[in-house]
Formats: structure tokens, C-alpha cells, sequence
């Protein structure tokens, strides 16, 4: 029975060596400088790039942080620093209940909030999906991350003479801002790879999207289109831009978590 | 913030700075207020989600009424719209990946809470965290080009062995409810894994000493006392990697096969909830059409609500309680 169980340990961990190899071998096989500079070329037609996926997904992300990380750290700090009352757990809960939203569902409320009155895919439409998304991870990072912070310091800042606005902005949250900052980028790693929230809000675009208010691609969205299409040419594309994407989630995941546990556990 | 900072430091704050914290003292109101701010419109944008779906679906609501849920006919050319072969493709999909994700993952569990040496049940914890955070159009990618490949030609063995059940007859193209299930149990694995590792690891060691005292074997003592203490938690786990598949959208959409029809056998492609969305939305015609769209996603949104509470419930119950 022992040995069973560690088999279930070895097949799991094993698939995402296997992951890691076959997108690595096909991926990056065929990337090549132009998928990172070029438009795609229209469909016959070899070769081409994802450069305005790549710009794309980038705006969606910056959007989204707008949304996210204010609402999201502002609420941490509420709930960190001036909770505690019955309605303190009713934000808990509806954040745990946001989080559990199914991400298509998330497509569907920017659709019906900003594509539907306006009657156009936009960038707008998709950063607003991605960055409702971040709001719930946002506040339980940063409530997590504020309460770690030892209570001795905030007493040492208020016996100073600090108020407890002084303490929170001069103490408490720069000694949390790593732990905060750190994750951020775990938060948009997560939403860098979401799809489904996308296809009917910033739709996709084989062009430049210039501005908030057209439709653009975004790189999880091309890999899905690519990889559905029947051309073999558009297959090896959709497993360059999934090398490519894989590589930065699981780059910036890497990152942040030796990041957390070189700072001991009080930082976690 | 950067002045104002010196005073933690230590140094006295000069004339200016003294000003900016004489306001700011006075600021505790405000910060609380600008917080609370933050705070509300998480309950904001929650409420207004749930408005959205339920308004926008009312066209669709109105035209079928309860009936939506239990008819099996989707056919938008006559303006027919029924859920049930959607919740049942997803339903289907989600227990088989549950049926193979379950002892997966709770047997890696125990192993690495229980029978591997720290170091390496850190780092395979590390390994296995990361397989969580790959994103679902990889998986589908992985799907569409590998798994199922291999399911083809692990069909006839399949066959041979179960086909005299009705799960495994008719015809098999590979994309399938079959293929949908694998994909989600690869993908709901590292949660269970690390949700109960957690909860295994929370048990308390007394209870492992007094079980080994009475001459208890290492495999009995974690199977037979240690799992039974931590089984709220594993069945939070489970329940959470439930709500997730169930919403999960573009790995399945991607290999399901995409047949709005109701078919017995795992190898017949199927639909899912999620994967109807993503594909029909955008060439939804109609304002019925898009509303019966929208409801389905009012009905997967009521659906992982009820099985994400019932999970919180049965994970914080654990820590509570001592059970067995």
C-alpha cells in the first residue's frame, strides 16, 4: 500500500514533467524571432507571428490589474486592519464566492455590463472580466500577508505616537509589501492564462487593436483558435504560443514562491 | 509616505513632515472609509454579477419557465432550448474525473504528508502546486494533440475489458465525455493533493503516537486512524475540485466533442455547460437564444456556489472537531 501511494505521487508529479517536455520539444522547436515580431499571416499563407497577441494579452492584463489590485488591496486592508465585526465575515464569504465564479461565467457578466450596451467587442470588455477575476485572490493575499506582520510592530508605532492611519501606511504595509507585491504577479499569472472569460468580450483580432475600445487577441484566446483550426501550420503556432505562455506563468510562479519561503514562514 | 516613514526609523520629523502627520492623524476616519470603500464593492460587483444573469436571462426564463432544466432537445434553428443534455455532459465529466481524480490524488496525499521524507514531500508538493497553475487552453492544447491520440488507440483494450458495459459501446472518435473526464482529472489532481496534504499534516502527532503504541502498523496508523481524523477535510478537497470542474471551461470545450444529444456511452461525444457558452455565444441569433445561453450560465453559476459552501463547511469543520 505504501508503494501505492507513492505511485499516485509519482504519476502526478510526472504529468507535469511531461507537460513541461512535449511543449518544450514542440513548442520551442518552432518558435522563431518572427512569432514575437509579426502579425499573423492570413490563412494559405506560412508563417507570420503573434506580436499583437502578445501586446494584447499585455493591455488585457494592465486593465485588469486596474480593476483588481485597487479594489482587492483596499478591501485586504479593511479586512486586516479594521475588521473583526459581522460584516467583515460577510466579505469573507462573498469573496470566496466571487473566486469560485466559474471563469466563463465572469465572461458573461463583462458581456452583459460593457459589450452588450455598447454593441462591440472591446479590450475594455475583456480587461474588466480578467480583472474582476483578480479582485477576490487581491484581498485574501493582502489580508493574509497584512496580518502576518507582527502585531509588536504596529504597538511599537502607536506607542511612538503614530494614529493607526500612520502606523497602517508607515509600518504595517511596508513591512508586507513583498508579500503583497509577490502576489500580484501570482494573481495576474493566473488570469494571464484565462480564456474562456475573453472570447466574447475582448473577442480576438488578427491586427493591431489600437486603443481600449476595439477587440483585440490575446495569447491563451490564439492558442485556442489555432488549435481547433484544421491547418497544420496554425497547429505549430498554437504549441509556439503555449511554450511561450506556459513559460511565463510557470516562470513568474517559480519566482514567487522561492520568494515567499526564503522569507520564512511568517512571510507565507 | 517615504518622509513620513523616518519616524519609524527613529530620527525626529522635521516642520513639514510634523504637518503632513498632524493631518494624517486625523486621517484614521478617512483610511477606514476609503477601505470600507474597497470592501463594499466586493459585495457590490458580487450582487450586480448575480443581477446581470438573472435579468439577462429572463427572456429565456419566462419563454420555458422550470422546464429548461429537464427538456433535452437544443435546437436553435426552431427555438427550442433545453439544459439537461449540458448539465448531463458536465455532470458525467465531473464524476469521472472525480472516480480517477480521487484516489489519485488522496493517495499522493497521504503519501507525502505521511511516508515521505520532508525534503521530498516538499518538493514534490512544489512540483505538483505548479501543475495547478498551468493554464486550461494548455491542457486543451495537451488534449487535442496527446490525449487523445492515445485514447484511440488505447480504445480496443478499453473495449475488450469493459465493453460489456453500456459505457463503453458505440462508435469512438476520440473526442468524448470519455476524454472530457481525463482531461479534468489531470486537472483537479493538484488541488486535492494539496488541500489534503494540508489537512493530513494538521492532524495531530498524539494521535499517531498513541496508534503506533498499541502496535499499529506505519500503514495502518495512517490508514486507519490518521485518515479517518482528517476525512472532512478530504471531502472539503473534493468537493472544492468538484465546484472547479464542473466550471471548467476551455480544456473540455476543447476535446468534448461538442454533441448537444444525451448518449450512454463515454466514447460518444457529449457537451458541457461551460463549453456550450464558449462556443455558441458569440453566434447566438436572437434575444432567446443568448438568454438560454445566459441561463445556463445562471445554472452553472447556482451549481458551483452550492458545492463551493458545502466544501468550506466540511474543510473548516475539520480543524474543529476531533472525529474518529
Amino acid at each position: 500500500m505504501l508503494s501505492l501511494t507513492g505511485l499516485c505521487t509519482f504519476v502526478a508529479a510526472g504529468a507535469l514533467v511531461f507537460i513541461l517536455g512535449y511543449l518544450f520539444v514542440h513548442g520551442a522547436s518552432s518558435l522563431n524571432w518572427d512569432f514575437f515580431t509579426k502579425l499573423p499571416k492570413p490563412v494559405g499563407e506560412s508563417g507570420g507571428g503573434m506580436a499583437n497577441a502578445i501586446v494584447g494579452s499585455a493591455k488585457l492584463l494592465l486593465l485588469a490589474a486596474l480593476v483588481g489590485v485597487p479594489i482587492g488591496f483596499l478591501g485586504g486592508v479593511y479586512l486586516a486592519e479594521f475588521g473583526g465585526s459581522a460584516f467583515s465575515s460577510i466579505v469573507r464569504y462573498t469573496t470566496d464566492l466571487l473566486n469560485g465564479v466559474p471563469s466563463i461565467v465572469m465572461g458573461i457578466f463583462a458581456y452583459t455590463l460593457i459589450v452588450l450596451p455598447q454593441k462591440h467587442f472591446s479590450t475594455l470588455a475583456g480587461g474588466l472580466a480578467l480583472g474582476v477575476m483578480m479582485i477576490p485572490i487581491a484581498i485574501r493575499s493582502s489580508e493574509e500577508f497584512l496580518r502576518a506582520v507582527p502585531l509588536s510592530l504596529r504597538e511599537g508605532a502607536m506607542a511612538l505616537g503614530a494614529s493607526k492611519t500612520t502606523a497602517i501606511l508607515t509600518v504595517v504595509i511596508p513591512a508586507a509589501k513583498h508579500g503583497i507585491l509577490t502576489g500580484i504577479m501570482l494573481n495576474l499569472a493566473r488570469v494571464a492564462g484565462e480564456t474562456a472569460p475573453l472570447l466574447f468580450t475582448s473577442f480576438g483580432n488578427r491586427y493591431w487593436s489600437p486603443g481600449w475600445e476595439q477587440p483585440t487577441s490575446a495569447l491563451p484566446v490564439m492558442i485556442f483558435t489555432y488549435a481547433i483550426a484544421p491547418y497544420d501550420d496554425w497547429h505549430q503556432q498554437a504549441w509556439s504560443a503555449g511554450f511561450v505562455l506556459l513559460t511565463l506563468v510557470l516562470a513568474v510562479n517559480v519566482v514567487a514562491r522561492l520568494m515567499l519561503s526564503s522569507r520564512g514562514p511568517a512571510a507565507r | 509616505m517615504s518622509a513620513s516613514s523616518t519616524t519609524v526609523t527613529g530620527t525626529r520629523p522635521s516642520g513639514r513632515v510634523q504637518l503632513f502627520l498632524r493631518r494624517l492623524r486625523g486621517g484614521d476616519e478617512a483610511a477606514y472609509l476609503i477601505t470600507l470603500a474597497g470592501a463594499i464593492s466586493v459585495l457590490l460587483v458580487t450582487a450586480l454579477l448575480v443581477v446581470e444573469l438573472y435579468q439577462n436571462s429572463g427572456v429565456s426564463r419566462r419563454a420555458f419557465g422550470w422546464s429548461f432544466l429537464g427538456t433535452s432537445i437544443w435546437d436553435p434553428v426552431a427555438g427550442k432550448f433545453g439544459a439537461l443534455p449540458f448539465i448531463y455532459g458536465t455532470l458525467v465529466t465531473s464524476a469521472l474525473a472525480l472516480l480517477i481524480g480521487i484516489p489519485l490524488g488522496v493517495g499522493a496525499a497521504i503519501f507525502l504528508a505521511e511516508l515521505a521524507p520532508p525534503r521530498i514531500s516538499d518538493a514534490l508538493t512544489f512540483l505538483i502546486e505548479l501543475l495547478a497553475a498551468v493554464p486550461s487552453v494548455i491542457f486543451g492544447l495537451l488534449g487535442i494533440f496527446i490525449l487523445v491520440p492515445i485514447l484511440r488507440s488505447a480504445e480496443p483494450a478499453l473495449r475488450s475489458l469493459l465493453g460489456w458495459t453500456p459505457l463503453f459501446q458505440g462508435p469512438f472518435y476520440g473526442v468524448s465525455l470519455l476524454a472530457g473526464g481525463v482531461v479534468l482529472s489531470v486537472m483537479i489532481v493538484p488541488f486535492i493533493i494539496s488541500i489534503s496534504r494540508e489537512v493530513i499534516l494538521a492532524v495531530p502527532a498524539d494521535q499517531r503516537e498513541a496508534a503506533l503504541a498499541l502496535g499499529a502498523t506505519r500503514w495502518e496508523t495512517t490508514w486507519d486512524v490518521v485518515v479517518p481524523y482528517a476525512r472532512k477535510g478530504i471531502m472539503g478537497s473534493i468537493f472544492l475540485a468538484l465546484a472547479r470542474s464542473l466550471g471548467e471551461t476551455m480544456a473540455v470545450t476543447m476535446v468534448i466533442g461538442n454533441d448537444p444529444r444525451i448518449h450512454a456511452s463515454l466514447f460518444a461525444p457529449g457537451y458541457s455547460i461551460a463549453a456550450v457558452i464558449a462556443n455558441e455565444f458569440t453566434e447566438a441569433t436572437g434575444d432567446l437564444y443568448q438568454g438560454a445561453l445566459i441561463e445556463l450560465g445562471l445554472v452553472l453559476f447556482a451549481l458551483t456556489m452550492v458545492i463551493n459552501a458545502v466544501a468550506r463547511v466540511l474543510v473548516a469543520s475539520t480543524g474543529k472537531e476531533g472525529t474518529a
